[in-house]
């Protein structure tokens, strides 16, 4: 059996299993930790094979693909694996991140009630994310992007008895099934015109299908809806921020390093579509670009220590999508790959953070925390910099090429992205000073502060490494394109990429780095800005609205069909016509047989007339 | 010489008469007359027919009508009969309780 299957299917075994055997809390989390190690360690072995052949035998690595669906001779579905440097690469953040995440989880999950559960639930999510990896064609990424979603779901709702995490749960899984809706749309439009849902055939066709322009940019655009749902980009973003409300390890493995990621992986798998219209790459840049802005203004006002996370990952999935917009897909996948390490640690060195304050997420009640949990300061004091792009770190690196593509197509957005890495270490540096620097506003917690166990720590570390040293000698775009990144001098740029973190974080060390931090300054300068800032643009607000009005005016159409349409029009207009008729045909019963008589020879009389020849 | 289209035209005449009466006399009586009247131009035509057609289908059936026509004016004039006796008047236009 070809390893492949099995890093794919052994999460979907341990989920299965633990359904049964959830009694037992150690086992559970083994089985769960065991099928994704298993994936890491055949995917690492995996990788080395694939460097070891060249390139032309590469593609033996794929198994064959089954045979999933046939219909007569009019198109097949497959159920394949895909094995590239694409999917490779996709593999290795997927289970590396995830076994980090599995074995935190262990520390962070130790006295929920619903231990087993989680697990289970996380190697649901595993399975269906690796499935979208090694998906082939486009009937199985969705299908595995549905199970996502659902994994996503359960997740998010995970402590479900708390009403915010049940909306949430709910709200992520509506926002994201519009986004799906445009995707399967998107899927039957090229089928049309192709009759192939396969990657492979696809690429080749499309470019000879002879498809209009304007035909190939709805489809193109309706795929990039699916994008746009998993990957929360602006006008779809709102669900990321709400999902917050799951355990952490689920905010790092699925909302931060992950499944939000897996929207930009398939513009990057499905890029043979977009190459062809200028038009939908312009879309998806501006897209990406206006996400990566808005969120970075929206996290300079917010209070939550995951939720400024949250902006944060939705700002830089935002400068991913506009580097495939500008056709970069290798910078994207870059950057995905170096921010799913360096968030992932963000979000679990925040979660060590609560589960040291006992489940406090106010960052004004924290401070000081530095001598209390000196670890966990330093992971998030590397996460800080490589989010920042500080060099040498690995945010550095993707970012850096990420401007460079900007520059190079489009001022405006490289103007755009530039406030926003400016907006992105003044955040990060808030959230930094206010947590651990300055004096401890909640004693009570404080006092109770304690640095987490190992289990929690170790994953801080691994993650710690990556994120510092992923971005080092051009490894990452030399696999990801084999003949990588072309080299650049661009002292502009360089300047700029030094000067952009040391002055965000300088400005918020100067607003926060005390003893009593507040946002009072910050409120002073931006005045009304800071409370639109703080409500997020009024987004949820806004989309309640909408959807209101919307449901209210549908309401009443049906309302009207049903009233006046239905009921008064089909119902009593049949009876009542069926009285009227009645009443009129009543009165030819006049009771004077001489009348019936005159009737009946005038009946005579026409039926003879009708029957006799004219002549 | 008398052809098919005579007694045919003589028959529609006296179905003509008939219903002209049946509908424009008043007494049960001659409505009944007048309906005689039909029968027998249809009775008529039968005969017309069979005889110069070769059929004798039509014979056949006059006799089924005379002797039906027969019955029926039977149970008319007792039905008449009753009538006049419970309403004191044979006119057809007093004679209309069924109506709605």
């Amino acid at each position: 059996m070809n390893t492949v299957w099995i890093i794919l299917f052994a999460p979907l075994l341990a989920a299965s299993l633990i359904l049964f055997l959830k009694r037992w809390k150690a086992l559970s989390a083994a089985l769960s930790i065991g099928a994704i190690l298993t994936g890491f360690v055949l995917s690492v072995q995996l990788f080395y094979r694939f460097l070891s052949l060249p390139p032309e035998l590469a593609t033996q690595l794929s198994p064959t693909p089954l045979k999933w669906l046939v219909v007569s001779n009019l198109f097949t579905i497959e159920f394949g694996a895909l094995i590239d440097r694409l999917s490779i690469l996709m593999l290795l953040v997927v289970t590396g991140v995830g076994s980090a995440i599995h074995i935190y989880s262990l520390g962070y999950m130790k006295e929920d009630p619903s231990f087993s559960r989680f697990f289970a639930c996380l190697s649901l999510f595993t399975f269906s994310m690796l499935g979208i990896v090694l998906s082939n064609n486009f009937i199985q990424i969705f299908i595995f992007w549905e199970l996502v979603g659902l994994s996503s779901y359960l997740l998010i709702g995970f402590w479900f008895h708390k009403d915010s995490a049940a909306e949430a749960s709910k709200k992520a899984f509506l926002v994201n099934r519009i986004g799906d809706f445009g995707f399967m749309a998107g899927i039957l439009l090229i089928f049309t015109y192709t009759g192939h849902f396969g990657f492979a055939e696809n690429a080749q066709l499309i470019p000879q299908s002879g498809l209009q322009a304007g035909m190939l940019t709805l489809a193109a655009l309706l795929i990039f809806c699916g994008a746009m749902g998993k990957s929360a980009q602006f006008p779809l973003h709102v669900w990321l921020p709400d999902a917050m409300e799951g355990p952490t390890p689920v905010s790092a493995l699925i909302h931060a390093a992950t499944m939000v990621a897996a929207g930009i992986y398939m513009l990057c798998r499905t890029f043979f579509l977009f190459s062809g219209s200028e038009t939908a790459l312009h879309v998806i840049s501006w897209i990406g670009g206006i996400t990566a802005l808005m969120a970075a203004l929206i996290a300079v006002a917010q209070n939550d220590i995951k939720r400024i996370l949250a902006y944060s990952t939705l700002s830089q999935l935002g400068y991913m999508v506009m580097a495939v917009g500008l056709g970069g897909t290798t910078q994207a996948l870059f950057h995905l790959t170096t921010h799913a390490f360096f968030k992932a640690l963000l979000f679990l060195s925040a979660g060590s953070v609560i589960l040291a304050l006992h489940h406090e997420q106010n960052i004004w009640k924290m401070g000081g925390l530095r001598a209390k949990t000196p670890f966990t300061f330093l992971a998030f004091l590397i996460g800080t910099l490589a989010l920042a792009g500080v060099f040498p770190l690995s945010g550095f690196y993707s970012k850096d090429e990420i401007l460079l593509l900007a520059l190079h197509h489009n001022p405006l957005l490289f103007a755009i992205a530039i406030l926003t890495a400016f907006l992105t270490s003044f955040y990060m540096g808030r959230e930094l000073f206010v947590v651990f620097f300055g004096k401890a506003r909640d004693h009570h917690t404080y006092d109770h502060a304690h640095e987490s166990p190992l289990v929690v720590l170790l994953p801080l570390a691994f993650l710690g490494l990556l994120s510092i040293g992923a971005g080092w000698f051009g490894f990452l775009p030399h696999f990801i394109t084999p003949e990588g990144l072309p080299p650049h001098h661009n002292p502009f740029l360089g300047y700029i990429l030094l000067l952009v973190p040391a002055s965000g974080l300088g400005l918020s060390a100067l607003l926060y780095l005390k003893q009593n931090p507040s946002d009072n300054s910050l409120k002073k300068v931006l005045g009304p800005i800071y409370k639109l800032l703080e409500n997020k643009f009024y987004f949820d607000e806004l989309y309640k609205h909408l959807i209101r009005w919307t449901q209210g005016l549908l309401a009443q159409v049906c309302e009207f069909f049903d009233l006046y349409i239905l009921q008064k029009g089909a119902i009593n207009g049949l009876s009542g016509g069926t009285q009227m008729l009645g009443w009129a045909i009543r009165h030819i019963q006049t009771g004077h047989t001489r009348f019936y008589a005159f009737l009946i020879g005038l009946g005579l009389a026409c039926t003879l007339l009708f029957l006799l020849p004219p002549n | 010489m008398i052809t098919l289209h005579h007694y045919l035209l003589v028959s529609g005449v006296l179905f003509a008469l008939g219903i002209t009466g049946l509908v424009i006399r008043r007494n049960a009586l001659v409505v009944f007359m007048a309906l005689e009247m039909n029968l027998n131009a249809a009775n008529l035509a039968l005969l017309a027919f069979s005889r110069y057609k070769g059929f004798m289908d039509g014979q056949v059936l006059v006799f089924f009508v005379i002797a039906i026509a027969a019955a029926e004016v039977a149970v008319g004039l007792a039905i008449l009969v009753a009538l006049f006796r419970r309403y004191k008047t044979v006119s057809i236009d007093d004679l209309n309780s069924l109506k709605l």
